[in-house]
């Protein structure tokens, strides 16, 4: 009996196994050669203008490869702020300020594993960041499927400026740590996905008790006292952590275009919870110009200690008045042209002109437009404490580039 | 206590499983496609000759680094009893056809845009070079190309000992 | 006899989970990959203008990560 049930068992051993030969015999051992990425030079202006704030300011990127295993690659960008915000005008008046940030970024190709190291440095009077990463990234399957692995570490310094000049006694110290997992795959030979893990944490170091490095130093938060809206300084938490999860996908369709969408998902220790969705069509006009439109959305809810008006000073251990972790929704429509240039420019194998512009809008559902009125003149009665009509703002963002592929 | 039918089975797979349908020392399949000048070409009637097929796409790095390089080799050894044929493995090919305008290679292109020919050799890289002896036998097959680790070296190499024989 | 009968059988599976793991054929072929290498499919086309757009909506929005944008710091709130 025990002989015929193994017996029984081997043959239809022979039948799985026959299967399974029949998918990988045909497989030879999958050999592609890896390539670096693109060689290129970027030149980009990048202009933003919405609630009271313009932003601009050049951002160039030159990427070179080094052998057939090393691409490099560096960034200068620069943003130059003139800012008349809500925030500023509720304590402050109109200020300019400029900030560089430099990065450079290395990548090693080794038969199917790249290994990438980065390091970008931001410098403004108030605010220096150093950020250094480490990432590994692997394909499978004949490169259908790459997974990567991301490690970041910023230390910041935190100062705050009086009439313009950095303060000599105020130096905070930050911490951020960010850790990621990719997932890239290619689905069909029209379609692609992709998952994003990210989780950060930032926290201050050597804190006294009281002066959180999380928060902006020149922002207060406001609280009702005889009637009216009085302000004192912010009080933050000394720790920060993050998780936010992405899938995006593409779809080429069955002419030159392609479709893609993504959605996000954030929830942090703050108890700030959001998430955003965004569609984007792309199309190829006789392979010279591109036509990008987009459209997203995105939605928060508040922070567990942020407040629009607080009943009193000192309600809560935590105050936060930052528009940033109020409930607030936002979309935006975005469409960019790409004009590919007919002739070889400089010896560069492709040359491209882009334009791309975005109009955000947002409405706040709990930050009120008090600020505005301080100083123009009030409707008859005035608006009371918490009944001034709540926030919105819209504003544009443009980026002009050129690129020059050699 | 087991049949030695079963064994033999087992055996037979085992053999056929380390083994893949189209590699080295067998018989190249034979085909028929059009060339880029509209005739058509066979490989059968290229016996007696060493044919190269060298499988390539436009959206394809390596492979349009390596063309200029596989235009000398096809003028070079063509005296000699080598012929050439760049296998473009395009669904759509406008692509190609432009690059192929820009760069003017002399060797002859066929086009493949139903994969017929890229399923039937087992192409997994790209680009993909098979060497074809004088019998009309699979000699070498190599996958990917660059410069750096001196692949076109091995190319003369391997042309050059096909051609001797 | 039957110890035989499952060593046969366990190394076959072996044999089977080994092939199976380095010989998964890829079920795209390098020469389907047309559509796949055009650069409207590319999700980094245009990194430079990626990375600004990530900046705008980190600068303005409390969520961060996951969007494709490399993170640096800035005293951007």
């Amino acid at each position: 009996m025990a002989r015929e049930v193994v017996v029984v068992v081997i043959k239809k051993m022979n039948k799985f196994l026959l299967t399974s030969l029949v998918l990988c015999v045909a497989a030879v051992y999958p050999v592609t050669a890896a390539v670096l990425p693109d060689e290129r030079v970027d030149v980009m202006e990048h202009s933003y203008d919405g609630g009271g704030i313009q932003v601009s300011g050049p951002s160039i990127l030159v990427r070179k490869n080094v052998g057939s295993a090393v691409s490099l690659s560096a960034n200068y960008y620069v943003d130059m702020v003139s800012s008349a915000s809500i925030d500023v005008l509720a304590s402050a008046s109109r200020y300019s300020e400029e900030r560089i940030q430099k990065s450079v970024g290395m990548d090693y190709m080794h038969d199917r594993t790249t290994y990438s190291l980065g390091y970008i440095t931001s410098d403004e009077k108030d605010y220096q960041a150093k950020t250094y990463s480490f990432g590994v990234s692997q394909t499978f399957f004949g490169d259908l499927t790459t997974l990567g692995f991301d490690f970041g570490l910023g230390q910041d310094v935190v100062g705050r400026n009086i009439k313009g000049v950095p303060d000599p006694t105020f130096h905070l110290d930050k911490e951020r740590r960010t850790y990621s997992a990719n997932l890239s795959q290619i689905l069909t030979k029209n379609w692609i996905a992709e998952l994003n893990v990210e989780s950060g944490s930032d926290a201050c170091l050597h804190m006294q008790q009281g002066q959180s490095c999380l928060n902006n130093p020149y922002r207060g938060y406001s609280y009702l006292q005889n009637g009216v809206r009085a302000l004192l300084p912010e009080k933050y938490p000394l720790t920060h952590n993050t998780d936010a999860v992405s899938l995006r996908t593409m779809y080429h369709l069955p002419y030159s275009a392609s479709i893609r969408g993504e959605v996000r998902g954030f929830t942090d220790s703050w108890g700030v919870k959001a998430h955003n969705e965004e569609i984007r069509y792309v199309q190829d006009f006789k392979k010279d110009l591109l036509l990008e439109v987009k459209y997203r959305v995105y939605r928060q809810t508040a922070a567990d200690f942020y407040s629009d008006l607080f009943p009193y000073k000192d309600a809560q251990n935590y105050m936060a008045r930052d528009k940033e972790l109020s409930p607030f929704s936002s979309k935006s429509v975005g469409v960019g042209l790409t004009y590919k240039f007919p002739w070889n420019i400089a010896g560069f194998e492709k040359s491209t002109a882009n334009l791309y512009w975005d109009h955000m809008s947002i409405n706040y559902d709990d930050f009120r437009d008090y600020a505005n009125f301080l100083k123009a003149k009030l409707p008859a009665g005035g608006y009371k404490p918490g009944e001034e009509p709540l926030y919105a703002m819209d504003a544009d963002v443009i980026r002009f580039y050129l690129s020059f592929w050699f | 206590m087991l049949n030695i039918s079963a064994l033999k089975k087992i055996a037979g797979l085992t053999a056929l499983f380390l083994s893949s349908s189209v590699f080295a020392a067998e018989a190249a399949p034979d085909f028929t496609l059009k060339s880029s000048t509209g005739e058509n070409v066979r490989l059968a009637e290229q016996r007696g000759q060493v044919v190269m097929l060298n499988f390539w796409a436009s959206w394809c790095g390596p492979c349009r680094e390596e063309m200029p390089l596989l235009d000398s080799i096809s003028k070079k050894y063509g005296k000699m009893g080598f012929v050439l044929y760049g296998i473009n493995v395009e669904q759509d090919n406008n692509d190609a056809k432009k690059m192929l305008k820009d760069l003017g290679v002399s060797f002859t292109i066929l086009f493949d845009p139903e994969s017929k020919l890229s399923s039937l050799y087992n192409v997994d890289a790209m680009p993909t070079s098979v060497m074809i002896d004088k019998k009309g036998n699979i000699r070498y097959i190599d996958r990917g190309f660059d410069f750096k680790k001196g692949d076109d070296e091995k190319y003369r190499k391997q042309i050059m000992e096909l051609v001797r024989e | 006899m039957k110890i035989n009968a499952f060593a046969l059988i366990f190394i076959m599976l072996c044999i089977v989970a080994l092939s199976s793991c380095s010989r998964v054929k890829p079920w795209v072929k390098p020469y389907e990959r047309q559509n796949i290498a055009d650069p409207i499919m590319d999700f980094s086309r245009d990194p430079v203008a990626d990375a600004y757009l990530s900046h705008v909506h980190e600068a303005r929005e409390g969520a961060s990560g996951a969007d494709g944008g490399a993170g640096g710091g800035c005293g951007c709130n």
